[in-house]
């Protein structure tokens, strides 16, 4: 079972968060000319990259807040976790 | 290459069976190839028979990473079926099905297909209605498909939990008569050994590591083994699709997750179909050694680790034994998992890309094992003619940019929801 260090509740099982996906990606800006392929590269594709990923969990059964966390993806380890409107440096 | 009969099995015997032909080469890599299939599993070793024997293009070597059948092919829970709605997904599974009836005899290798029947359990009127509208559109496409009530299905599967006061009783199913299990490695082997026998080079313990792309066009591979050229290269590996994928400049609307399987302990026979829980994501069937072979979740996060975790197979099972409480006495065996392409819409992806002599078949998710043949007959197809067959043309990559998506479930792009 995963450990995931909630940054405002601290150390948690997995079984009390639940996945968000890519944390990377971001929503074309409003109000501007956007193209098929953007929407196609936000809506569908994804890098699913083996090694670090930086994604987005929530803690469900904790404070419900969203989170950030880089986990590398073959080994599990989780290496950093940030708030959700902290920046991933 | 010597053929699987009676005749030498028996006169194998009197030598101690220590004088069978080698079931495949291992051929050192030639320096130029006019098709290079990626990966080594069933999907890429169904291309390369059937490029051999529909096109007869036969200069053509499978190039794998680790060995034939040790991934995905080998890590299934040998479910084959086509009871699928859409008209796309429908005739390209009918398809595959009239190539396993046949695959025994056209391999002359036991795949020990198993047409036992597959049953979708139904928990509420709605379920019900639901699947009397997919059995409709099956049989519309010419594959069986019965809808049962809840008495029928007592008589099929006594074993399973039919009292009063459950959380999920058991309303009917819709079962697919015609669907069923085989001997997976069986298929992986079948398919390498007529590969093998009418030419194709299979080069396994051989990693990717770049590509040759010039002006738009493929032009050959580098590999761990030194750098082939080749016209055509056709990208056949499942889960690790991303990672190739990377190398190429290309981002695809693929994640890679993890989903689990196990056995139990074998017992007596109990269970002759397959039966999956309509309240969750569980399956199961009974191997002819006597285990129950279950499935069901993803890990739910992105995963490259080849190994699950307990969360999710403890929830998977308790799912099983709410369909079938005999199960909370048996010991299990074993566990492992397999990393799965799994597509944005959870349709998978057999087409051309905007490289030109690059061809792509990918996003399986849940239900790689049974579109082998299929799968394998029009990826050839795609790439010996240089374009999509119609059988294979609603899993074009081009979908995601139109919006004609096959979301057979309609579970949007959260891949990791079941």
């Amino acid at each position: 079972m995963l450990h995931i260090k909630c940054p405002h509740c601290g150390m948690r099982s997995q079984n009390e968060f639940s996945y968000g996906g890519d944390a990377t990606i971001k929503r074309p800006e409003l109000n501007k000319d956007i193209s098929d392929q953007e929407w196609n590269n936000f809506v569908y594709n994804r890098k699913s990259l083996r090694g670090k990923h930086w994604e987005l969990w929530q803690h469900l059964s904790g404070c419900r807040q969203w989170i950030k966390v880089e986990r590398d993806t073959a080994t599990h380890e989780i290496f950093n976790t940030l708030k959700a409107n902290e920046d991933i440096s | 290459m010597q053929k699987y009969s009676i005749f030498n099995l028996v006169k194998n015997a009197f030598s101690n069976h220590e004088n069978w032909d080698l079931a495949w080469k291992d051929p050192t890599p030639k320096k130029e190839y006019d098709v290079v299939i990626i990966g080594g599993g069933g999907h890429g070793l169904a291309t390369a028979y059937y490029l051999a024997k529909e096109h007869n293009i036969t200069n053509v070597a499978i190039i794998e990473k680790g060995w034939i059948g040790g991934g995905n092919v080998g890590r299934n829970t040998t479910i084959i079926r086509s009871n699928y709605m859409y008209d796309d997904n429908a005739l390209f599974s009918e398809f595959g099905m009239n190539l396993w009836r046949k695959m025994s005899q056209d391999l002359n290798y036991n795949v020990m297909f198993s047409p036992r029947g597959i049953i979708n359990l139904a928990h509420s009127d709605a379920q019900m209605n639901i699947y009397a509208r997919r059995g409709n559109s099956m049989r519309l496409n010419g594959i069986d498909a019965i809808l049962l009530n809840r008495e029928q299905v007592k008589e099929i599967i006594p074993m399973a939990d039919f009292s009063e006061n459950v959380r999920f009783p058991i309303f009917g199913g819709l079962m697919q008569p015609s669907a069923g299990t085989a001997r997976h490695d069986a298929v992986a082997w079948g398919y390498a050994r007529q590969a093998d026998s009418m030419g194709v080079d299979i080069i396994q313990n051989c990693e990717v590591t770049g590509f040759d792309v010039s002006s738009g066009k493929i032009k050959g591979v580098r590999t761990s083994r030194g750098d082939i050229s080749a016209k055509k290269i056709g990208l056949c590996v499942a889960g690790s699709t991303n990672i190739l994928a990377e190398k190429l400049n290309m981002t695809l609307p693929i994640e890679t997750h993890l989903l689990q399987a196990c056995v139990s302990e074998p017992v007596k026979p109990v269970l002759d179909r397959v039966v999956t829980f309509g309240a969750g994501h569980f399956y199961i069937s009974q191997s002819d050694k006597g285990e129950m072979v279950m499935g069901g979740d993803l890990d739910g996060y992105n995963s490259y680790a080849q190994r699950g975790n307990l969360p999710t197979l403890q929830h998977v099972l308790t799912e099983g034994i709410a369909m079938m409480p005999f199960l909370s006495k048996l010991k299990m065996l074993r566990t492992w998992g397999g990393i799965m392409d799994m597509s944005m819409d959870g349709s998978p992806i057999i087409d051309k890309t905007h490289i030109e002599g690059l061809y792509l078949n990918c996003g399986w998710c849940y239900g790689g094992f049974k579109a082998t043949p299929a799968s394998g007959w029009t990826f050839a197809h795609t790439i010996a003619q240089d374009r999509v067959h119609e059988l294979n043309s609603g899993y074009s990559l081009s979908r995601f940019n139109t919006g004609h998506l096959l979301d057979e479930k309609g579970l949007g792009t959260k891949t990791w929801i079941s």
